[in-house]
């Protein structure tokens, strides 16, 4: 600091003071975030890797077990559940999101459509709505038993009544069906931006050359939408692996095995079974879970990219 | 993409892009009509087959029922303090930092400014152990202090107003004010806040239903039902032995209504704000 000062100050007397006022507000005014991330992000964190490696019921004194905590959640067989768990119901909740969000955004987008704003504020309107709220509904909608607005509408084709809360395969379905009812609109919106920021004389120069609209879509279209395409697959999966509140609403504190996720696993060890050591462990895993994932997806994209 | 060829083509076309975007509308509406349709029934009407599909006439009673279960009013407000108040801290504490970042120097600027982009990446469960810990040492369990002051925290916030500023607040203005002789808040005040107006109202829309639809954090701080938000009251009407669905869906919708409103009314500026702030991230 000082070395710029003096030469500063050579210039201009006044400046210098000016300069140090400068700084000290700029520190003043970003220290809000680092005080209070050092306080509720930063020591958590650390601490979460401590508590890694620590036995504790979170009352006694802690105690050093070494990789125990790891050993024991990698070795339990409702971890690698909870982990097939979130895998499938990203996979399913996700994919059909993102698809159907573009065809959407697609149709939106052609300039034939009267009363774009009013189908944009319809299809919007369930992300307005709480993931608490959305759990509720459908967890009644997908209720087990005939009366069940689902269980109503496939007897319509003759099917019986699935168990829905129960089954290995219903559990995920009706919680994925949340995730896709909530999240589909937004990525549409976001999709639509996508698409109207795509320069009108690409299309045309394209006519004139006698493309196809399916040459369009494919050589246009797609690598335009590229960047965004990537943005919503990243968020969305990192979303997925922190399923959690759609799952504890629709199956409740029996944190049933169809369904339990890892961040449901991770706090039934904490807050339920108190053991906060095997907690922190999970926590450490999923984060490096989503490290591994992120990078392939990053990895993906730029190959993809050319 | 729309075609301005054969007018045979063209109408089928035309006709199946509508027929899906009716059908994408009806799936998008029909369960929050659906709501309605069960928050007005009595359970025995929902419990059977075929179930009610239109409003009945228990709008009052369920209700009422609900207000019996839980503390339904008790848990909005408390959602509308931590929404507000942790709104209005964040766009105060962003919009200075992000004028700081934008528009003065000082050493390790970029540093920081890096450092707070890495922190979005850190997924919240990380340190969701010792952060119950902290609030249980800071006494803040059951308290709303325990939602807003974390909730503080926020690096996009800081990013959003340090793009909006560099862009919109113009160094000439910033500087004259300086020679004018005002001081570094007053230039802030008076200069910067006019005019970042807009991105206020974006970072509002975001961190305001980012609170009030928030769950796993009140969650695990939240105990005792006097300090409930209302997503965390919404579950103690599903946790009860008997299950009344007309009550249940009753609290749940008179709880999504409030937000529904404010969107339906201010949908554009929403829809903007949401997504844009995905995107510009």
């Amino acid at each position: 600091m000082s070395r710029t000062d003096v030469s500063i100050k050579t210039h201009k007397k006044s400046s210098l003071n000016e300069k140090t006022k400068e700084a000290i507000s700029g520190y003043l005014y970003v220290s809000p975030f680092f005080i209070l991330f050092a306080i509720f992000g930063l020591f958590p964190i650390l601490f979460s890797f401590y508590l890694g490696f620590q036995k504790w019921n979170g009352l006694g004194e802690m105690e050093y077990v070494g990789l125990q905590n790891f050993k024991w959640v990698l070795t339990d067989e409702i971890f690698w559940t909870s982990l097939t768990n979130t895998l499938i119901m990203w996979v399913l909740g996700t994919l059909p999101q993102l698809l159907i969000g573009i065809i959407l955004a697609y149709a939106l987008n052609s300039a034939l459509i009267r009363m774009k704003s009013f189908f944009r504020v319809s299809i919007f309107m369930p992300y307005v709505t709480s993931t608490v709220a959305v759990a509720i509904v459908f967890g009644i909608m997908f209720n087990s038993q005939e009366f069940g607005l689902f269980n109503v509408i496939f007897g319509l084709f003759g099917v019986d009544p699935i168990s829905w809360g129960t089954s290995w395969w219903g559990v995920k379905v009706a919680i994925s069906t949340m995730v896709f009812w909530r999240w589909v609109g937004y990525n549409t919106i976001i999709y639509l931006a996508g698409l109207q920021a795509i320069p009108n004389e690409l299309y045309e120069a394209a006519q004139i050359d006698g493309a196809t609209i399916r040459q369009k879509i494919q050589y246009i279209t797609i690598p335009m939408l590229r960047p965004i395409i990537i943005l919503t697959v990243f968020t969305s999966t990192i979303g997925a692996l922190q399923l959690f509140t759609e799952p504890l609403i629709y199956i409740g504190r029996t944190y049933r095995e169809e369904g339990i996720t890892v961040v449901l696993y991770l706090y039934r060890e904490a807050f339920s079974n108190l053991a906060f050591g095997p907690a922190s462990a999970a926590a450490i895993i999923l984060f490096i879970i989503i490290i591994i994932i992120s990078s392939i997806n990053v990895l993906i994209a730029n190959r993809i990219g050319r | 993409m729309s075609e301005k060829v054969g007018t045979k083509k063209v109408s089928t076309s035309r006709i199946f892009v509508y027929v899906l975007l009716a059908i994408a509308t009806f799936l998008s509406i029909f369960p929050l009509y659906w709501m309605f349709v069960m928050a007005t029934n009595h359970n025995s009407a929902i419990n059977s087959v075929p179930p009610a599909f239109i409003p009945g006439a228990e709008l009052v009673t369920n209700f009422v029922k609900v207000i019996e279960t839980i503390d339904f009013f008790g848990a909005i407000w408390n959602s509308l303090i931590v929404s507000t108040v942790t709104t209005i801290g964040v766009l105060f504490l962003c919009s200075l930092a992000g004028f700081a970042f934008a528009k003065f120097s000082f050493k390790g600027k970029n540093v920081l400014f890096v450092f707070i982009l890495v922190t979005m990446m850190i997924p919240p469960q990380l340190g969701l152990i010792p952060q119950y810990f902290i609030i249980t040492k800071l006494d803040w369990l059951n308290d709303l202090k325990a939602i807003i002051v974390p909730g503080l925290i926020d690096a996009f916030g800081i990013f959003w107003m340090r793009q909006y500023i560099s862009s919109n607040v113009p160094d000439e203005l910033v500087d004259a004010a300086k020679i004018d002789g005002c001081s570094n808040f007053r230039v802030y005040w008076n200069i910067a806040v006019p005019v970042i107006i807009p991105a206020f109202a974006t970072l509002a829309i975001i961190r305001f239903m980012y609170i009030w639809n928030d769950f796993l954090w009140p969650l695990v701080v939240l105990r005792e039902e006097s300090s409930f938000t209302i997503q965390v009251a919404l579950r103690g009407l599903i946790d009860n032995y008997v299950r009344d669905n007309g009550m249940i869906l009753s609290g749940t919708f008179w709880a999504t209504v409030p937000l529904i409103i404010v969107f339906l009314l201010l949908n554009r500026l929403f829809i903007q704000s949401l997504t844009e702030g995905a995107v510009k991230s």
